[in-house]
């Protein structure tokens, strides 16, 4: 299997900025990020709330509303800018091109419509000329894809569990063979058992359409099982970006080694480790590095210097500290 | 909105209250003045067929439309909170009891009640029993409405502590869910009081007010009897119009202010 | 739809029914403690006039069935015989005729009349307060939906007023009262047909400038919360198009309250707006219940009375009915 990074780019984000305007001031909810995402890779988003990692999706997918607005930056799909798209150009990206599956399923499907109803509507929305027949053909495949009988297209989403109702848009997610699927936390709103179901089935239709999935949310342990590299966010910026292996077993952010120190295990016995300090204020944000009055390393020059994603000794690991910067002796260690 | 519609209540009590001072509402009665007069600046509203002196009919009619909105607003609102609070809170047979009774009255429409009973007594009717008569009809819609909101903080997590410390079942229903019901009672109040004012209107615009006092309604039915449209005789029915519909909007702002006040979670500016 | 919901209701509708009716029989007897279709009965025979024989007739008729040597149970029971028939008695106060006729004459009008006016307003007031909520609607329809709640707050006889000087007294455009121009042959030809729309504009104008405000506000307030929820932004994910949303995510949803109110609306659509009618001379059923309080005509006002009830209790049971075409959810509670 390649390297992730051996691939090609499907998505860059170069300096992307997602601001939003509140009666207090300006919240930079997304600071100048810098993302790529390789195809075919599965690759994780985490963060505490307010990091900024579902804004990402939804700047990504340009539905950011009144008072949000993508202030600066560019996201590259296959080299084409999609913020100079115009809005029915966007538009049809969505779907097709890129494709989400929500957070909570319990409401994100039309009370009022039957599940095979609506997707066949959505696939008219974007493939005009498709015959009824041809679609339902399609929704029946797309259902056992994601493992569901074939029935379910009669039903309302009133009579889906769950579980289910995840699936159902899972299958729409890809029933135009996007070559992006972003997931917002699929699975926080299920039981785990379900959990595990629907990860799997996520993850062997990703393989199958060769896709790549970018999957945001704040279990580290889900990451871990899924994920091929993982980015860590904190204020809206990215820190540390780097395979499952190197974040889970040489974590270098203290922001990061924090976080995978208070996952709890079987194995270790003891006192959690918590991360200190009261939560970030994206309207008051501390001058420097974001991260600088809770972190434990913190260092003179982090009050008035905001660090850059610098290399580290692995090519595909990245972290944006002050500890590893030039000059600094902390990145041998 | 609800500074504008408070503001614009505030005004007609003034008139109603300070007005009696600056004139002589004897003159509300018939004969008082030479009839079928233009406003004058002896008569400012003018005057109708049988000689009223139509400002003096405002002043003096507006507190009585008032009196009888206000009346039948706040028993029938009392009504529904009695009612609504035992059959929310006690629940059981006793809610369903109630439940029934107010769900089946509701089908019933207000306004031909009202007629029938109003116009079987037509002749006795006074202010005091046309308040009455639209109070006993105004306080379903209350009860319905209160009897949710009582069900809905009946399980809040404040009711479960008041009664695990021991509160007894009144002491309950007035430290705890009183309190917190006030604004939405406010809110209703506002509604059933235009409620009670548009269904009095209706009911003197055909005639069964009281007959011989010369509240805001009689007025228009009156001018409306008497052909005052047809007959250019535009300040008798223009101005009581007026009148009531700077009422109504002032009451209906105040509902909806008062609306938005108890539910700021409903409202978004859209 | 269960067979057993079905009756249910049904049988509700009955049980209104016949409440309404026994309400109209002992509310007047025990309210005042007289009867008063009896006495103005009586009034009639003493004052004699030019219908001497006929209310003679009248008298013997009402005492054969509800006169005072007969037990009230008996009386009862003649009555609720009687309504049950439709048989609403005769008019007090224009005798020969028959309620039921009175009432017939004049439903089509009222019928006619509101039901337009009622559908005019709903359809205008709904999408116009659905545009008003939508985020991507031009400003135009937000900042419409201020003065129409203004009008609203007005009742629709006040607006009639105005509406009536102004369109028809000082340009003249509208006929000034009537359901048709008077001594014109009623019949289905197309100048009357005309004829009788030209009169109905005014007191329909009056009708629906008031409702719209109502109708929009609901829906908008409707709209508002629906626009908030998931499944739209989903729909958005999906890159389904602007209208498609609006009309098939989110008006489709926020619809279904105003569909209820809708129901109780026209529910209401009998003695909707007495006044108005009365305003406009209209020959509907508000007219008709006008002239008979006047005329202190109590079997016509029962009538009107019982008929209102009666298509209420109807118009209501049809919307439970419907409701779940509607709303599929509503469907599946009631198979538990």
């Amino acid at each position: 299997m390649t390297a992730p990074s051996m691939r090609r780019a499907l998505l860059e984000t170069r300096g992307l900025e997602i601001q939003f305007d509140t009666r207090r001031g300006i919240a930079r909810a997304v600071n100048e990020l810098d993302l790529t995402l390789y195809e075919g890779e599965r690759f994780g988003l985490v963060g505490e709330s307010g990091s900024g990692k579902t804004t990402t999706l939804l700047g990504l997918l340009r539905l950011i509303e009144e008072p949000g607005r993508i202030a600066a930056g560019e996201i590259l799909l296959d080299g084409v800018d999609l913020l100079k798209l115009s809005d029915e150009a966007m538009r049809r990206v969505r779907l097709s091109r890129i494709a989400m599956v929500p957070q909570g399923a319990m409401n994100s499907l039309n009370p009022v419509i039957r599940i095979g109803d609506q997707m066949r509507l959505t696939i008219l929305e974007h493939e005009r000329d498709v015959k009824r027949d041809e679609a339902d053909d399609r929704i029946r495949e797309l259902l056992e894809m994601v493992g569901l009988l074939p029935t379910v297209a009669r039903l309302y989403p009133h009579e889906l569990s769950g579980g289910m109702k995840q699936r159902v848009c899972i299958a729409t997610a890809i029933c135009l063979g996007p070559q992006l699927i972003l997931a917002d936390e699929p699975t926080s709103a299920l039981d785990v058992v379900v959990q595990r179901q629907i990860m799997q089935t996520l993850r062997s239709l990703q393989e199958r359409i060769k896709a790549t999935v970018l999957l945001v949310g704040h279990d580290m342990g889900l990451m871990a099982q899924f994920v091929e590299r993982i980015g860590i966010m904190y204020g809206g910026k990215l820190v540390e970006v780097g395979t499952v292996e190197e974040i889970f077993r040489n974590p270098r952010h203290p922001y990061t080694q924090l976080l995978i120190s208070s996952i709890p295990s079987f194995e270790t016995r003891g006192t959690f480790k918590s991360i200190p300090g009261a939560g970030l204020s994206l309207l008051n944000p501390p001058g420097g590095c974001l991260f600088h009055p809770r972190c434990p390393d913190v260092m003179d020059e982090c009050a008035t210097r905001a660090p850059t994603l610098v290399q580290l000794q692995e090519d595909s690991h990245r972290a944006a500290c002050l500890l590893y910067e030039e000059g600094n002796h902390a990145g041998t260690t | 909105m609800l500074g504008v519609g408070l503001l614009m209540l505030g005004a007609i009590l003034l008139f109603a209250l300070i007005g009696p001072v600056f004139v002589d509402t004897d003159m509300a009665q018939p004969l008082s003045a030479p009839p079928r007069l233009a406003p004058t600046s002896a008569h400012p509203f003018g005057t109708d067929d049988a000689g009223r002196d139509l400002l003096a009919v405002m002043v003096a009619g507006v507190p009585l439309t008032l009196r009888i909105g206000f009346l039948a607003g706040a028993v029938g609102l009392g009504i529904g909170v009695l009612l609504g609070f035992v059959s929310g809170y006690v629940g059981g047979k006793v809610d369903t009891v109630i439940r029934g009774t107010v769900d089946t009255l509701l089908t019933v429409p207000g306004l031909v009640v009202l007629i029938s009973i109003a116009s079987t007594i037509r002749e006795e009717i006074s202010v005091n029993l046309m308040a009455l008569v639209v109070a006993s009809l105004a306080w379903m819609w209350p009860t319905r409405t209160i009897r949710s909101q009582v069900l809905t903080l009946r399980e809040r997590a404040y009711v479960h502590m008041a009664k695990l410390n021991g509160l007894s079942t009144m002491e309950i229903i007035w430290k705890e869910l009183f309190p917190n019901l006030l604004p939405y009672l406010a809110a209703n109040l506002a509604g059933a009081v235009s409620w009670a004012v548009l269904a009095t209107i209706g009911l003197e615009a055909l005639g069964l007010g009281p007959q011989n006092e010369p509240t805001v309604g009689m007025t228009i039915y009156w001018s409306i009897t008497f052909s005052a449209l047809i007959r250019g005789m535009w300040w008798w029915w223009s101005i009581p119009i007026i009148f009531l519909a700077l009422l109504f909007v002032s009451l209906i702002m105040i509902a909806a202010g008062l609306d938005e006040l108890a539910n700021p979670k409903q409202r978004k500016a859209a | 739809m269960r067979v057993g919901f079905i009756v249910r209701r049904v049988a509700v509708f009955f049980v209104i029914v016949w409440a309404a009716a026994s309400i109209n029989f002992f509310i007047p007897r025990i309210a005042t403690d007289r009867d008063p279709i009896r006495e103005k009965l009586g009034q009639l025979a003493a004052t004699g006039g030019l219908r001497q024989e006929g209310v003679e007739a009248m008298v013997a008729a009402y005492q054969a069935k509800f006169g005072l040597d007969k037990p009230l149970y008996v009386q009862y029971l003649n009555f609720l015989a009687d309504t049950a028939r439709l048989d609403l008695g005769y008019s007090l106060s224009n005798y020969p005729t028959r309620v039921g006729q009175m009432i017939g004459n004049a439903l089509p009008w009222t019928i006619g009349l509101l039901l337009v006016a009622t559908l005019i307003g709903f359809s205008a007031g709904t999408l116009l307060g659905a545009l008003a909520a939508w985020p991507r609607a031009p400003a135009l329809f937000r900042s419409a939906v201020f003065p129409l709640m203004t009008l609203s707050a007005i009742p629709p006889y006040l607006l009639g007023l105005v509406v009536l000087y102004f369109l028809g007294l000082q340009w003249k455009l509208f006929p000034l009262s009537g359901g048709y121009s008077a001594g014109t042959l009623v019949g289905f030809r197309l100048d009357f047909i005309l004829d009788v729309l030209h009169h109905s504009v005014l007191p329909a104008l009056a009708i629906v400038l008031q409702s719209v405000g109502f109708w929009a506000l609901g829906m908008r307030g409707m709209m508002v919360s629906t626009v908030g929820e998931d499944h739209i932004k989903l729909a958005q994910a999906n890159g389904l198009r602007q209208t498609t949303i609006f009309l098939r995510y989110a008006l489709r949803n926020a619809f279904l309250p105003q569909y209820t109110a809708l129901g109780l609306s026209l529910a209401f659509v009998v003695t909707g707006q007495v006044i108005v009618e009365v305003v406009f001379a209209y020959p509907g059923i508000g007219t008709l219940l006008f002239q008979a309080i006047q005329a202190s005509d109590y079997t016509v006002i029962n009538g009107v009375a019982f008929i209102t009830i009666l298509s209420i209790g109807l118009v209501t049971m049809v919307m439970d009915f419907t409701y779940p075409l509607l709303d599929p959810r509503i469907a599946h509670q009631r198979r538990d």
